[in-house]
């Protein structure tokens, strides 16, 4: 997906203008495949999400709204969004400086530093958890010491913040490293020359030069963040309304047979998922110009 | 404000790969001097070095006597044009110029009429007033070129120096910027150095050339001097076109295939030597001789302004590019005696 975003608009007309007279296919045989392409789409993605919609308003409206309005869904909603406010940020943060020095620096490990931003993607979420546990868990290698301290990680907010970072990681690196390579470091010398500090370089320059691949980044990063299930829910401990997350807390509720409170906050999580669909569109629409706009040079 | 520069002993090394094996080069104040190699002659290291982009290993460069590591590249105050320009495509011409301004620190910084005087006084420099407000996305690459150029000189460098500044151009552009950068130069007066590969841009703007092959400095001279007396075979054979032959040297004369062919008064050595001699420096002479040299003209073809035989020289591998003047029309298969006029003679080490 982040491929695909990377890829300067040009592409698009050139499809377009090599349509089906090019290829030489019948318009029967591109009217079955679309016809393929849409009933995929319609079982797969369509049906599920709507039957989350109908299942939530099956009772009615005030049913709906009482199940949003329980107070611990409404801890979860508060811990999902904290959750997502401190994760995405430090992610910002940490993602900006590993592409930074991936891409504007020559060192030695720098393949293995690529791979590990990497790494999340390719562990299993529960093993992401599960990490944690063993290092911060009461039987962890630090559980003794933080048990003496009175200092809580699992079972608590700061387990879910780590396993969260952890699993989002490679959300901001991986757009914005591209980015960043493609670029070179021509521009940052030209700062440097003209006497701008490092500093100054970096807001003046080579932030603004990878800002849509940031904002792309935090967008997917943070759907991630407030959706990430398996990770969280081994450190999380489902204490209700004070760590359960938003998809833990519509887990718990399904299997109470709490059908409709379970379908209501996950509505939330679907509406999440469409805004930042919209959002990521709208954002590769622009994004896309602008890297066509000044790909030329 | 035009300052010396000097290079003294500069090496530079990437990995296993030395660029610069030991440079000392010395750029009197307001002097245009051209860095002239073939790619990987380490000329853009040494720019890069000048600039402070660059650490060198070993050496130092001096900015009249300043030694320039003990500035840090923002007090160097050096004027570069990449090669690619990289200009900020996020800003506007204008703001692209009042870059260097802007990041000064505030106590040095110009107010905002003065740096909007100073942006208007170098658009008018280089002659883009009126396109201020465009994005360097939207200026053809000419113009591109320009702005890298007044962003570079609003810092009032002490040295302007320019990495293949029309390498990305195409050839009518480079003709007429050429031009246009000489004036500049002689209107602005600063020590400027750029890198090129192509020996016409060196020979026609500058007024020395440094020619650099594999880490070193083969000579420093006028464009005449390197054109005309090379000291190399390096710079022999890069700058212009020439002939080489194997020579044998014997009382002044250089022989090949033991006939005389030229009067080398000036080299002493004896025994086995090059010949350099360029296509224009030959003559064809009517009747071959048997002691000169003398061949069968294999092709005649153009070659812009002039024409030029190829001529097959027994005992010679290529043949021998000859000049014609206008009057002298050789039939191909033709046997013709040759003649040089001027040679340059390198003992083979």
């Amino acid at each position: 997906m982040s491929e695909a975003a990377l890829t300067p608009s040009p592409a698009r007309p050139a499809r377009r203008a090599g349509g089906a007279r090019v290829r030489g296919e019948s318009r029967l045989v591109q009217a079955i495949l679309i016809a393929i392409a849409l009933v995929f789409l319609l079982l797969v993605l369509g049906l599920p999400l709507a039957s989350v919609f109908v299942e939530a308003f099956r009772k009615g409206w005030d049913v709906y709204l009482e199940g949003l309005s329980d107070p611990d869904a409404l801890a979860a909603v508060r811990l999902t969004l904290l959750v997502a406010a401190i994760a995405v940020p430090v992610n910002v943060v940490f993602g900006l400086a590993a592409a930074w020095c991936i891409a504007k620096y020559e060192f030695r490990g720098k393949t293995l530093l690529t791979s590990l931003i990497d790494l999340p993607f390719s562990v299993s979420p529960v093993i992401s958890g599960l990490v944690y546990v063993l290092l911060f868990g009461a039987q962890g290698w630090f559980g003794p010491w933080l048990k003496a301290n009175g200092v809580e990680i699992i079972f608590a907010l700061p387990g879910i913040v780590l396993a969260t970072i952890f699993v989002t990681f490679p959300f901001v690196a991986r757009e914005v490293l591209p980015l960043m390579q493609s670029h070179g470091t021509a521009d940052e010398e030209a700062a440097l020359t003209l006497g701008a500090s490092g500093w100054r370089t970096f807001w003046t320059i080579t932030l603004p030069n990878v800002k849509w691949g940031v904002l792309y980044g935090v967008l997917l990063c943070n759907a991630r963040a407030m959706g990430e299930f398996g990770a969280v829910s081994v450190v999380s401990g489902r204490i209700r309304g004070l760590t359960t997350t938003m998809p833990l807390h519509v887990e718990i509720l399904y299997n109470e047979y709490n059908t409709v409170a379970a379908f209501a906050v996950a509505s939330l999580l679907a509406l999440l998922a469409l805004v930042t669909l919209v959002l990521k569109t709208l954002l590769e629409w622009r994004y896309a110009d602008h890297l066509s706009a000044n790909g030329k040079h | 404000m035009s300052v010396a520069v000097t290079i003294e002993g500069v090496t530079k090394q990437f990995g296993a790969f030395a660029a610069l094996r030991g440079v000392s080069l010395e750029v009197e104040p307001a002097e245009l001097v051209a860095l002239l190699g073939p790619s990987g002659s380490g000329k853009t290291t040494l720019l890069r070095v000048i600039a402070g982009l660059e650490e060198p290993d070993g050496g130092e460069v001096r900015f009249d006597d300043v030694e320039a590591h003990r500035l840090s590249l923002r007090d160097r105050r050096i004027g570069f044009v990449f090669q690619h320009y990289a200009l900020f495509r996020h800003l506007s011409v204008a703001d692209n110029i009042a870059y260097g301004l802007r990041a000064r620190p505030r106590a040095e910084r110009p107010s905002a009429d003065e740096i909007r005087r100073r942006v208007g006084a170098l658009l008018d420099l280089v002659q883009l007033v009126g396109l201020e407000k465009r994005f360097p996305g939207q200026l053809s690459g000419g113009q591109r070129q320009r702005v890298a150029l007044a962003r570079a000189l609003a810092i009032e460098p002490r040295v302007l120096l320019l990495d293949e500044p029309f390498g990305a151009l195409d050839a009518r552009v480079r003709k007429d910027l050429r031009q246009w950068l000489r004036d500049v130069h002689r209107r602005t007066g600063h020590t400027t150095l750029f890198v090129t590969h192509d020996q016409d841009e060196a020979l026609e703007l500058a007024d020395r050339v440094a020619v650099l092959n594999d880490g070193r400095i083969e000579q420093v001279g006028t464009p005449d001097d390197v054109y005309d007396h090379p000291e190399t075979p390096f710079v022999c054979g890069f700058l212009g076109e020439s002939n080489r032959l194997d020579v044998e040297v014997a009382g002044g004369q250089a022989f090949f295939n033991d006939k005389p062919i030229f009067a080398a008064p000036a080299h002493n050595a004896r025994g086995v030597a090059n010949l350099y001699v360029r296509p224009q420096d030959v003559r064809l002479v009517e009747p071959p001789n048997a002691h000169g040299l003398a061949g069968v003209v294999a092709a005649v073809r153009r070659h812009g302004a002039i024409r030029r035989a190829e001529v097959a020289v027994t005992g010679l591998a290529r043949r021998l590019e000859v000049d014609l003047p206008s009057a002298v029309a050789p039939a191909v298969g033709e046997t013709v005696g040759l003649k040089i006029i001027r040679a340059t003679v390198f003992g083979s080490g």
